[in-house]
């Protein structure tokens, strides 16, 4: 396929977009903050935008022409964080996680909290006061508070959500920032709404709460119906050389390998076909990806994939190191392909993707 | 029947990659059916009779699926890693065999072990199949396989991998074909993805909008040394499901079982699995709400390349399956 003006790119606004998403504040069950960016950025390259009952944004651009596969693509706005559960007074704070985070994480980070993104620190005893046994042990999230300062404990109430304080900086080839998981697939499914391809219709779910059980996509593969659908996500690159020299065989995906295309997660075996479709893509096109090891995880797709009577669907991800941490980071290049990828596969698809 | 039984669990078909069993049971069942279709998800749906009088639009489904595992790595030196797809128990995988859906047959090789008492993780078992070197290993990141096991019959019992589920496929496909009249309006699900999470069951149950499931699986037993206690044995009887982790049978659906198996004078025993689910929770959950049961074969060694099933248990399960599928009462909703 010729490449045409159409094609989306990853230039300067699109970072610039990635960099306003990233350091905004939307943990699971809070992504209002996220969802006005998204509202925004859409409002003229839609035929029809609503937000559903939970809060999933779906979007609908018509193609034209006959035979038009309907198409949902889903990204997700929210991100893991926290909640805050108790003022022990003082601008001190009992916190909760909200989606999986390691506990191990969070001592001694600086974090934001609420909608005004209130700074403060998750507060870690200094060494000069620790025994070496205290060292030596991981501590429980009971143990610790969230310090927001005297004068800011007033502006922070129970149920307000928080995240690492983390700006997004690009770093030569590289993105750092926080929640790239999954605002790069919320700004990779900007652009493809932007730059839809005629022979589909495009079912854009910009969903609520994956990281708490991929509730929002649910909702919105009923509302859509659709034929196919694939789930746009951020996937852990734990491609780091092993401490006693041998191979890594359990890196999940690699950084600078291309878009991860998905076989098998916890939630969903993604259909061959599809599987098959991105694949013979990719070589057309000459545009690198690699294969996710099979394993465990879960993106929208699994809720998509059960919804009514039954989606064909697979996930694409752009690979990161240390998602679900302070700081990830990601390749330019990776995301750049991940949206050529998408981009090609969606104007190669017909009815008949799925009847071979 | 035998040797459909024989034929169905050679039949290589782990989860997702239901299409070479599908073939051979559509293949089985196309004369016999008064429709058939393949759903999104590729379960296969035969509908056999239409609504008459008290007639009920009843969804029995029996999944096509077996445990398998799924490539993750090729190294240097040409091993294989893997991952599980469905519930394979580590313990039973060391020095079995798999076979790949391209023929490749390949040996489960374990790291070193230095607690001879502690099973390893999967992730500490590789397949090797052969190859010397990562090109001229013939399998790739995201191959799947499955046990390779032949079927044996010794004295009454058949033992195979993949008794879970095809011989449920089996006794479908055989009251498919022996059901000549029926006021009901059938559709005999071949499921997919069931050692997954039910997931095929889910779409098919939306689909056809029943107004009564009836799964049809293997459930495990009590009656071998120091097993768990549980009060199904093998040769008993086909199993009227009361209880497992995944669904309470609507207990209209059990009387009526019971009701029926004693009229027909046929054993059955009353089955509370602890640990396991099947179709039937998928069915029962679907859009409001339908009234759902299993019937159980009763099977040793579950989940492992050797499941093992009384013949007897079997026929009475058909014999079961068509009573219920030739009543006219069917059960009472009130």
């Amino acid at each position: 396929m010729a490449k045409e003006h159409n094609q989306p790119k990853i230039l300067t606004a699109q970072m610039r977009l990635l960099e306003r998403l990233t350091n905004t504040c939307a943990v699971s069950g809070d992504e209002g903050p996220v969802r006005e960016i998204v509202l925004e950025k859409i409002k003229d390259h839609a035929d029809e935008i609503r937000v559903d009952a939970l809060g999933n944004v779906l979007a609908t651009r018509h193609g034209k022409g006959k035979n038009r596969p309907r198409v949902m693509l889903a990204a997700h706005m929210d991100e893991v964080g926290f909640m805050i559960v108790y003022g022990d007074g003082d601008g001190l704070f009992r916190f909760d996680t909200a989606g999986g985070l390691d506990e191990r994480q969070l001592v001694g980070k600086p974090v934001w909290v609420g909608a005004d993104c209130i700074p403060g620190v998750i507060g870690a005893k200094p060494v000069h006061l620790t025994t070496s046994s205290e060292r030596e042990k991981s501590i429980s999230i009971d143990s610790l508070r969230i310090d927001v300062g005297p004068n800011n404990g007033s502006k922070v109430k129970v149920g307000d959500r928080g995240t690492f304080a983390t700006s997004f900086q690009r770093i030569g080839k590289s993105m750092r920032a926080k929640s790239i998981d999954d605002r790069i697939g919320v700004a990779t499914l900007i652009e493809l709404l932007k730059h839809a391809p005629p022979n589909i219709d495009l079912l854009a779910a910009f969903t609520v709460q994956e990281e708490v059980g991929l509730r929002g996509a649910r909702v919105a593969a009923y509302a859509f119906d659709p034929d196919i659908a694939f789930a746009l996500d951020s996937t852990p690159a734990m491609d780091l050389p092993t401490w006693d020299g041998e191979e890594n065989v359990r890196y999940n995906t690699k950084l600078g390998a291309g878009p991860a295309i998905y076989i098998a997660d916890g939630a969903t075996l993604s259909d061959p076909r599809l599987i098959r479709h991105l694949q013979e893509t990719a070589e057309a096109e000459g545009i690198p990806y690699q294969l996710r090891q099979p394993g465990g995880g879960g993106t929208d797709a699994g809720a998509i994939q059960r919804q009514r009577a039954g989606i064909p669907s697979v996930s694409v991800s752009v690979p990161a190191r240390y998602i679900h941490t302070a700081a990830a980071i990601a390749r330019v290049d990776d995301w750049k392909n991940t949206l050529s990828l998408l981009y090609a596969a969606l104007s190669r698809l017909s009815v008949d993707t799925l009847s071979r | 029947m035998k040797s459909l039984i024989e034929t169905l669990t050679q039949i290589p078909g782990p989860p997702g990659y239901e299409n070479k069993i599908r073939a051979v049971v559509r293949a089985e069942i196309e004369s016999h059916a008064d429709e058939i279709r393949v759903d999104a998800l590729g379960n296969l749906i035969a509908r056999k009779g239409s609504k008459a009088g008290n007639g009920k639009r009843i969804m029995l489904s029996a999944h096509m699926d077996e445990i398998g595992v799924i490539a993750t790595h090729i190294d240097e030196n040409g091993f294989v890693r893997f991952t599980n797809v469905g519930g394979v128990f580590p313990r039973y995988a060391p020095s079995g065999r798999v076979r790949f859906l391209d023929g490749t047959i390949g040996v489960i090789g374990t790291e070193k072990i230095t607690n001879s008492y502690k099973v390893p993780p999967l992730d500490k078992m590789f397949i090797d199949v052969g190859a010397n070197g990562r090109t001229n290993c013939p399998i790739k990141v995201g191959d799947v396989a499955v046990f390779e096991r032949p079927l044996t019959e010794m004295g009454g019992r058949l033992v195979s991998k993949a008794m879970d589920d095809r011989i449920s496929v089996a006794i479908l496909i055989e009251a498919l074909k022996k059901l000549k009249k029926t006021p009901h309006e059938i559709y005999f699900v071949f499921s997919v993805q069931e050692e997954v999470g039910v997931r095929g069951a889910t779409t098919a149950a939306f689909g056809v909008d029943p107004e009564l499931g009836l799964a049809i699986d293997v459930t495990r037993t009590g009656d071998t040394p120091k097993s768990i206690t549980m009060e199904v044995a093998l040769g008993a009887g086909p199993a009227i499901k009361v209880k497992d982790s995944g669904m309470i049978t609507d207990p209209r659906v059990v009387d009526w079982m019971v009701r029926i198996a004693a009229k027909a004078k046929i054993p059955y025993q009353l089955e509370v699995l602890e640990r396991g689910g099947t179709d039937a929770r998928a069915i029962q959950l679907t859009r409001s709400g339908v009234p759902a049961g299993c019937l159980s074969i009763p099977c040793r060694y579950v989940h492992s390349p050797s499941e093992m099933v009384d013949y007897n248990d079997v026929q009475n399960a058909l014999k079961l399956l068509l009573a219920l599928l030739n009543d006219t009462g069917v059960f009472q909703m009130s």
